[in-house]
């Protein structure tokens, strides 16, 4: 009962007409920028960081849950509007969404998506606070053996389970590492600074975290632009009929059910979730048929499985301090701007603002809903943008942003390197994410797997603690091997059971 | 998943993104202007060279391929290797040998028995890897496999890389910081605006110059005098 007095105060706290002023302003901005093309949420909440300079944390906190939920909604309304989806996590719900749109059901769609949105997010946030009080006594428990081992699953899960290529990825998680280590180490000694004196502080993860997505993202585009804009599915205010809620709300529960729990366990990740709810979709329908030609299951399943998976990343990121999709790890990078370690500490020392945040994601959740229904033709408009604009704007508030941070030009030359860097990484098909979690996990893990053998004087052993590290050791294990596993054992036995 | 091998950025029949999963879910539709557009474009993508990009990030030394003769339906059976990801492996490799020598040369030798481990032995196991996976890439391109470029809304992967746009935007952005502290943000985020606009084809010069002060204007006032974020006033100190 704990938490909810918890809650009950997080909610004092988020109802007062200045805080309820921020989360509308943070639904609202996280909405608009989302929506734009090419804008996902994770770049989304990196560029509205500098929005949030020069607050107090609380009120940074209830704006950033508003715009976390807010980038969200606004990636699936471009999704279904336009037919190129901008991000993996809404793939699938461009699928049926787009085709919908086409055929004249673009205002159901976008109902669906919006209503299921909204549900999802709320039963997740809810889950969320179940969760979250077991998860942090468990956290406590663990000492800094735990925490590294526990760091490298993250690095091994976000590297290798998501993404087509390991060794891409690997590659991606090591640059981000390295980035993660220049600058004074605990010591005192300046490590990878190349005799640059702003780089002794090292490298601010806001800044990487712009340039990376941002800076990146633009030029990438820039570099393939399309040169005629795809096309607008004009959208009035969105609606459904009884039969569009009848054949809804099983699949906003079923999408939930998927997306919770791929988001809350490191390395999760939308894109399977979505996927699952998808096939369930499909298969319990009682329209088959209408599954790619644009069946409102199959939007609002998905739509569910990616708002409750984007939720049940808090979870992890909150309690452990572990990111496991790139909007968490730009989230968490905003957290360490205010000083701010997310992990169990967190809710022993900033207990009201951690609480304050979760209750802003139900105000948030909702006053989105309240937003979105009506404001849905608004934003579509958004959507016929001149790419130029969009794109100058793009690269105007990264740069203002980045230099914000530490008010040096320095970090502009900084900004564009990394930027660069992405651009290459998007040329080449290296995923971004692991380069981001390298970044903001890299110097932790060092701290802690160097505390951890500094008990043992330095022998090996002391990386190994408890049953906990054994298991997540193990677990490392099988992701590393699976792809063997696959090769060798289970594709052999499904041989046989064919041929005998 | 294997490996994409097909090059969707080589014109041709360009397959959609596929989901991140194995599956039967149906292909999302290419728009109609895509792959009309897509025959034409084999003829220009030979003469595209990469010019001089700083160092952090010279992808390869060309990012397409030299003028071979490229049908515009090679994407069947065969693809062309993507010869240019072997600069990606140099890249890594240069990177690891340098953390390595870094480590190895720089970082002083500060062991004591609070912490046994001391700042090296991180980085240069970090090289290390670097260096192995370097190698392990250069396998993978060899055994023909490729990277899949990134798609996105406004992304024609069709096209290939489009360096003027790309320079013109590096230049704009230059601008903006070496005379962010000299001039100010609000003379030199109207440059970067306009200047990003017009490296990306818009030419109404006269309304995006407007834009552009409006925006360095009212991202000036809200931030740094409303909110107190860092931006410097320059020149301009004293009047806005």
């Amino acid at each position: 009962m704990d938490n909810l007095n918890n809650l009950l105060d997080g909610f004092a706290n988020v109802l007062t007409p200045m805080n309820l002023l921020f989360a509308l302003l943070g639904v609202t901005i996280g909405t608009a920028v989302g929506v734009l093309p090419g804008i996902g949420p994770a770049m989304t909440v990196a560029l509205l960081l500098p929005v949030t300079y020069g607050m107090e944390p609380a009120q940074a906190f209830i704006m950033f849950a508003g715009i976390f939920y807010g980038g969200m909604y606004g990636g699936s309304t471009t999704s279904i509007l336009l037919n190129t989806p901008g991000e993996s996590s809404s793939v699938v719900t461009a699928i049926e969404g787009n085709k919908m749109a086409k055929s004249g059901r673009a205002a159901q769609a976008l109902a669906t998506a919006a209503i299921g949105s909204f549900v999802a997010g709320t039963i997740a946030t809810v889950l969320l606070v179940v969760v979250i009080s077991p998860m942090v006594s468990f956290a406590i428990s663990l000492g800094s053996p735990d925490y590294f081992a526990l760091m490298l699953l993250a690095f091994v899960a976000v590297t290798a389970v998501l993404g087509a290529s390991r060794v891409r990825g690997f590659a991606s998680l090591l640059l981000g590492l390295i980035i993660g280590v220049i600058g004074v180490d605990q010591t005192g000694q300046q490590r990878l600074t190349l005799g640059i004196p702003q780089l002794v502080d090292g490298i601010d993860v806001v800044v990487v975290a712009v340039a990376i997505f941002a800076v990146g993202e633009a030029l990438w585009i820039a570099a393939h632009l399309r040169r005629r804009a795809a096309e607008v599915i004009p959208v009035g205010r969105p609606w459904m009929g009884k039969q569009d809620w009848k054949r809804s709300w099983k699949p906003w529960l079923r999408g939930t059910a998927y997306g919770f729990p791929f988001g809350a366990v490191p390395a999760g990740g939308a894109e399977i979730p979505t996927f699952l709810s998808y096939v369930t979709e499909k298969k319990l329908s009682k329209h088959p048929e209408e599954f790619g030609r644009g069946a409102i299951e199959g939007v609002a399943g998905p739509e569910a499985a990616n708002n409750a998976s984007a939720a049940g990343t808090l979870v992890p990121m909150l309690a452990l301090g572990l990111p496991t999709n790139a909007t968490a790890a730009v989230m968490l990078a905003a957290f360490q701007q205010y000083g701010i370690q997310p992990g169990p500490l967190l809710f022993t020392r900033e207990s009201s603002l951690v609480w304050t945040l979760i209750a802003s994601l139900f105000i948030g959740n909702l006053l989105l809903l309240v937003l979105n229904l009506p404001l849905a033709p608004a934003w579509a408009r958004l959507l016929r943008i001149p790419r130029p604009y969009l794109y100058a704007g793009i690269i105007f508030f990264a740069s203002m942003g980045a230099y914000a941070v530490n008010a040096q030009p320095f970090d502009l030359f900084l900004l564009l390197t990394l930027g660069l860097l992405g651009f290459g990484m998007r040329r080449f098909g290296l995923p971004i994410l692991p380069l981001i979690v390298g970044v903001i996990l890299g110097p932790l893990a060092e701290l802690h797997g160097r505390r951890s053998l500094q008990l043992s004087g330095g022998e090996l052993h002391g990386l190994i603690g408890g049953w906990v590290s054994w298991l997540i050791y193990a677990a490392i294990l099988v992701v590393l091997v699976w792809p063997l596993i696959g090769r060798f054992v289970v594709r052999p036995l499904r041989g046989r059971l064919v041929t005998g | 998943m294997t490996d994409m091998t097909s090059r969707p950025d080589r014109g041709g029949e360009q397959p959609s993104r596929p989901p991140a999963v194995q599956t039967s879910v149906p292909p999302i539709p290419e728009q109609a202007g895509v792959q009309t557009s897509a025959p034409s474009v084999p003829a220009q993508a030979g003469a595209e060279r990469t010019p001089d990009l700083p160092e952090v990030v010279r992808p390869a030394p060309a990012d397409v391929p030299p003028p071979v003769a490229d049908p515009v339906a090679d994407d069947g059976p065969a693809p062309k290797p993507d010869r240019a990801q072997y600069g990606v492996c140099a890249f890594l490799a240069l990177v690891g040998g340098l953390v390595i020598l870094d480590a190895t040369t720089r970082i002083g030798h500060a062991v004591s028995s609070a912490d046994p481990i001391g700042p090296k032995p991180v980085p240069i196991l970090l090289g290390v890897l670097l260096l192995i996976v370097a190698a392990i890439y250069a396998v993978d391109v060899a055994r023909g496999g490729t990277g899949e470029p990134e798609a996105g809304e406004d992304v024609d992967l069709s096209s290939p890389i489009d360096w003027r746009t790309v320079l013109l935007l590096i230049g704009a952005f230059l601008v903006n910081a070496v005379l962010i502290e000299r001039l100010g943000w609000v003379i030199s985020g109207t440059l970067l605006f306009w200047g990003s606009a017009f490296a990306l084809g818009n030419r109404h010069y006269v309304r995006n110059l407007l834009i552009a002060v409006a925006l360095s204007l009212i991202t000036f006032y809200a931030f740094a005098i409303g909110l107190g974020v860092n931006l410097p006033a320059g020149v301009l100190q004293g009047i806005l």
